[in-house]
């Protein structure tokens, strides 16, 4: 295990390291520069300007001076919101962006969750083809289609929940989060479904119907337990989905999360917080599926013994 | 009864003769993997419909624009986001012209004296959403196929020469993969995007850079299983080149699985052009796919939703097809892999 863990986190460095290095060359190359814009400038004041943001120095000191301030959690500082600093543009739209991620996950995998189970226990009836329907549905449709049919008839037509905006409290977030749900609502549904189907016919679950255990006891205690552990393994892609969700989910909606910043500077030509944002993005997901993977290990004690043999 | 039988006389029953050597005749016809294959689907009814939603979509993006009585450009300023109106079916009270002005239901055909149909309605400059629909799921359903060829061909390739060769090759190939994979399709995307010019092209290439890791995955593992088995050591022992192995005994083993994983790729990447298209990294106007419309559409949902409906329902329907015809295709071609 602890060659493993070793292994994968030095794998988890190259990998950052690849994308930190692959985003700065991007920018780098990147038609348009922050300041060709602003003409207005003399060539000595353009100077003056490209010396304060270090843009005068060869590529390569750029690149090392980057490099090592990425190692401190320095991410530069943006060329649009006068010099606030990237690292704290982030933590501040940190909050809406984790409350919307966090809920959309919670309610979609909890609802996923019940889905999957009627699905499996009823199989091969009205209930088992419902669920089946609601899943390829929520795999089907593009989050940014069903959320904006949420905001037409919800926000717009009925006018029961804000159209958009982070105004009133708890209530701004329910949208986006339904939104957000759809996409990890339908693959823990379909996951979970396979692997109660699968459960549900080994031996142990005869055994205990022939110990005389009750329906609900064998589909709860026995049954669901198990299929449960296997979830965990989704969890990493549906982060990432999330986090492509969040993008334009937050567009839809207008809220100050960190999707919303992100497609903003690209419009702006932002680069170091486009920079930030994406090295962001990427650190949040290596590090979910390392976690996700490690846990699976201990929770799982089949993986561990068979992980130890080797 | 059993007096009854017995007065049966005895010669109106014929004795049954074994014959041994007909013993292993096989009565039913032989199938090959492929019509065993079309036999399966054929049950799968979600699959049925799927493939003739997608055949119809298909041919609507070729025939669709030249049906229309206008043209997906043309701007005809007068003529301004005016709701659908079909002949026919305007009679029933849909899609009848009627839309809302200053809170009253009117007829804005008769408003704006436009004596022609638009099925779908025209857009902000007076462009016919019919064409325009069509035109835009023909761009999109070319991005999706030319991404999940490409996928893949580069895909098959790699996972095929990491798979069959093996050792320093597989190792050093493996490593980069392990590396690739960690890296977030999303980021990677929008970063190519970002650097290259904005079009087709640059949507199918960033779509691609990371899209193959699955598929060379898939086909490595498989390369591996078969490579191993006794018929090829025994074509090998024969003397067949490696190439005739690969393409006569390993390519028509896996194939089955690498249409599954194409067709798994396809509405991903019809989800990936509209997810970029939408957030502004697609294609620029004036021209259309279904993603920029739907960004299109989005901004004037409260006033005319025609203009995002009708893109948005063949994007869904698009999507819920081609997963459908994917899961029946899975069914069908690897029922081992069921679920």
């Amino acid at each position: 295990m602890a060659k493993y863990i070793t292994r994968r986190v030095i794998y988890m460095f190259i990998t950052f390291f690849l994308i930190a290095t692959a985003t700065f060359f991007l920018m780098k190359a990147l038609p348009g520069s922050p300041i060709s814009s602003a003409s207005k400038l003399s060539p000595s004041q353009l100077a003056i300007v490209e010396a304060k943001y270090g843009l005068d120095e060869p590529v390569p000191v750029q690149y090392g001076k980057y490099m090592l301030n990425l190692a401190k959690g320095d991410l530069g500082n943006s060329f649009q919101f006068k010099n606030a600093s990237v690292t704290e543009l982030i933590v501040k739209r940190l909050g809406p962006s984790f409350i919307l991620g966090s809920q959309g996950l919670i309610l979609g995998v909890t609802i996923g969750i019940m889905l999957g189970m009627i699905a499996a226990l009823r199989q091969n009836t009205i209930w088992d083809y419902g669920s089946t329907l609601i899943a390829i549905v929520g795999i089907s449709i593009p989050s940014f289609v069903f959320a904006t049919f949420l905001q037409y008839w919800l926000g717009v037509k009925w006018g029961i929940l804000p159209v958009a905006l982070w105004k009133d409290g708890w209530l701004s977030s329910v949208m986006p989060s339904i939104a957000l749900a759809m996409g990890p609502l339908a693959t823990a549904s379909r996951f979970i479904r396979t692997e109660m189907v699968e459960v549900l016919s080994s031996d142990y679950i005869t055994l205990a119907k022939s110990k005389g255990a009750s329906g609900f006891e064998v589909a709860f205690k026995h049954a669901f337990r198990n299929a449960l552990i296997p979830l965990v393994t989704v969890l990493g892609p549906l982060a990432a989905g999330l986090l492509t969700g969040s993008l334009v989910i937050e567009q839809i909606f207008a809220i100050p999360g960190i999707g919303e910043q992100f497609v903003k500077s690209i419009m702006s030509n932002d680069y170091s917080i486009i920079m930030g944002t994406t090295l962001f993005f990427s650190a949040f997901l290596i590090v979910v599926i390392f976690v996700v993977d490690i846990l699976y290990g201990i929770i799982d004690p089949r993986i561990r013994l068979s992980g130890g043999n080797n | 009864m059993s007096q009854d039988i017995q007065k049966i006389p005895a010669d109106s029953f014929e004795r049954v003769h074994i014959d041994s050597s007909q013993a292993e005749r096989i009565t039913k016809p032989s199938l090959s993997f492929w019509q065993d294959a079309w036999l399966r689907i054929r049950k799968n009814k979600a699959a049925i419909v799927s493939m003739f939603i997608l055949l119809f979509i298909i041919i609507m993006s070729f025939v669709g624009p030249m049906i229309s009585p206008h043209d997906a450009e043309t701007q005809t300023l007068t003529h301004a986001n005016l709701p659908p109106k079909v002949p026919g079916l305007e009679k029933l009270g849909i899609m009848d012209g009627y839309g809302t002005l200053a809170g009253k239901e009117v007829d804005l055909y008769e408003l704006k004296k436009v004596d022609t149909y638009y099925w779908f309605g025209t857009d902000g400059l007076g462009r016919d959403m019919f064409s325009r629909v069509w035109k835009g799921t023909q761009v999109s359903l070319f991005i999706a196929f030319a991404a999940a060829l490409i996928d893949m061909v580069i895909g098959v390739a790699y996972g095929g020469i990491s798979g069959y060769y093996g050792g320093r090759v597989d190792d050093i190939m493996q490593r980069i993969v392990e590396i690739l994979i960690g890296i977030p399709t999303l980021v990677i995307v929008i970063l190519m995007i970002l650097f290259m010019e904005p079009g087709v092209t640059a949507i199918i290439i960033a779509i691609t850079i990371t899209g193959w890791i699955g598929m060379s995955r898939v086909v490595r593992a498989q390369v591996l299983k078969y490579k191993n088995q006794e018929f090829v050591l025994a074509s090998r022992t024969l003397g067949a080149s490696n190439g005739r192995i690969i393409s006569k005994h390993i390519l028509p083993n896996i194939l089955g699985i690498i249409i599954i994983n194409t067709m798994f790729t396809i509405p991903g990447a019809i989800f990936f052009e509209a997810f970029l298209s939408f957030i502004g990294l697609g294609l620029q106007p004036p021209a259309a796919s279904l993603g920029t419309l739907i960004n299109d559409g989005n901004k004037v949902l409260q006033f005319q939703p025609h203009i995002l409906l009708y893109p948005s329902l063949i994007l869904s329907l698009l999507m819920i097809a081609f997963n459908l015809l994917g899961d029946g295709l899975r069914d069908a071609l690897d029922p081992k892999m069921k679920d």
